[in-house]
């Protein structure tokens, strides 16, 4: 068989043909809402960076955002936080070695997707209500 | 690294179709194909089976392809009753062994590709090299320091439990090639297999290199590329759990600090 050729061996297929599971799913969104919180904590910098510069730039930031398009980041940024933070929390479990079980895996990557989303609208709702607009 | 998309030589195109002519009960089975021997990219062959003749489980009707429609397909099988772990595969979405999974388990046509992200020998056939080596790395046998007892290494029957859900691996690689962690970072990161093994012998009384092994595992890619997406304990045709057994491994490197 000295002369049989070989062509370049392909890879296989994984991410185009791999069903997605909700654990998958919220591993992937645990990194992309923390790469989030670095976007979000220069945000925050940024708040109080204006403060310590003064009334104008103070109302600089406040008018950008309170814009749409501020309120619409600020709205992901506080989801990205919340997720996270109940996200992580599965995984302080599993550290422990808890809920390995199949059905509590996946209850609890439910639970903490729902809780996250559920804890945002929540604060958003608390917020509007302190400054009187609902 | 993280490459989502596949290499150009290695994206399927539209591949032929077999029709089965006057079957009544027909389901559609749309295979990976790749052969070394010609330079074309992998294709999608299409095959219609008879489930009037054909037995009920996911390899039955590979082999009946085989013998009846398409001589070239090319797959592994052994034992066809899930003790071997060679039809290990990517069947519907998830990776497991086509012996034990019922057609009827599947809605819509039956997708089979190789295990996921792995170099192709040829068809359904993965190249399971390193694979190997990382079993080979885990050193899975029982290593023991002083003087060899008379008889045999004893263990009472509650420590020789505590093996129970680890031994039974066939090492079928249905795990690790489920996980996006080994997809990546499958060259450095030792996978959920290799990783069940190595806590088979960390958790076994009568193994006396616990220290050493933890030694061998104690690196950022080695062990720690574990982010428990769980994608291996869902994909285990045994009902093993290697998600679990990597957590424990990672309380040991806690526990010895």
């Amino acid at each position: 068989m000295a002369e049989t050729r070989q062509a370049a061996r392909p890879l296989s297929p994984h991410l185009q043909i791999y069903r997605f599971t909700i654990t998958m799913a919220m591993s992937i969104i645990h990194r992309i809402t923390g790469v989030g919180l670095y976007a979000g904590t220069l945000l925050l910098a940024a708040w109080l960076l204006s403060v310590a510069m003064g009334p104008d730039a103070y109302a600089t930031f406040q008018s950008v955002a309170g814009s749409w398009l501020g309120q619409l980041i600020l709205f992901g940024f506080t989801w990205a936080l919340l997720h996270h933070l109940f996200s992580g929390i599965r995984y302080l479990m599993w550290d422990n070695i808890r809920a390995f079980e199949l059905r509590q895996a996946d209850f609890i990557s439910w639970g903490a997707a729902v809780l996250g989303f559920a804890a945002t609208i929540i604060v958003w709702i608390v917020a509007f209500k302190l400054r009187g607009v609902l | 690294m993280v490459q989502l998309s596949l290499p150009k030589n290695s994206v399927p195109t539209e591949g032929k179709t077999f029709k089965a002519e006057g079957a009544k009960r027909v389901k559609r089975f749309r295979i990976y194909r790749w052969s070394p021997d010609d330079s074309q990219n992998p294709r999608i062959d299409t095959y219609e089976v008879d489930l009037d003749k054909c037995g009920p489980m996911v390899l039955d009707a590979l082999i009946k392809i085989k013998n009846e429609i398409d001589q070239t397909l090319t797959f592994r099988r052994s034992c066809r009753e899930g003790i071997c772990g060679s039809c290990a595969m990517n069947i519907d979405g998830a990776n497991t062994l086509a012996c034990t999974k019922g057609i009827d388990e599947i809605g819509g046509d039956v997708k089979i590709y190789p295990l996921p992200h792995m170099p192709v020998v040829k068809d359904l056939v993965p190249d399971l090299t390193n694979f190997y080596a990382q079993h080979a790395y885990v050193q899975p046998w029982l290593q023991t320091k002083g003087e060899e007892p008379k008889k045999e290494w004893t263990q009472s029957p509650a420590d020789r439990e505590k093996l129970d859900g680890l031994y039974e691996c066939i090492l079928c690689a249905c795990c690790s090639t489920s996980c996006p962690s080994y997809w990546w970072n499958g060259d450095r990161y030792l996978g959920p297999a290799a990783l069940l093994q190595a806590y088979r012998w960390l958790a076994d009384s009568r193994d006396q290199q616990t220290n050493e092994r933890l030694d061998r595992l104690e690196d950022p890619f080695k062990l720690y590329r574990c982010h428990t997406i769980m994608n291996c304990a869902k994909a285990c045709p045994k009902g093993l759990n290697p998600a679990k057994a990597i957590a424990e491994i990672k309380q040991m490197m806690v526990d010895r600090a």
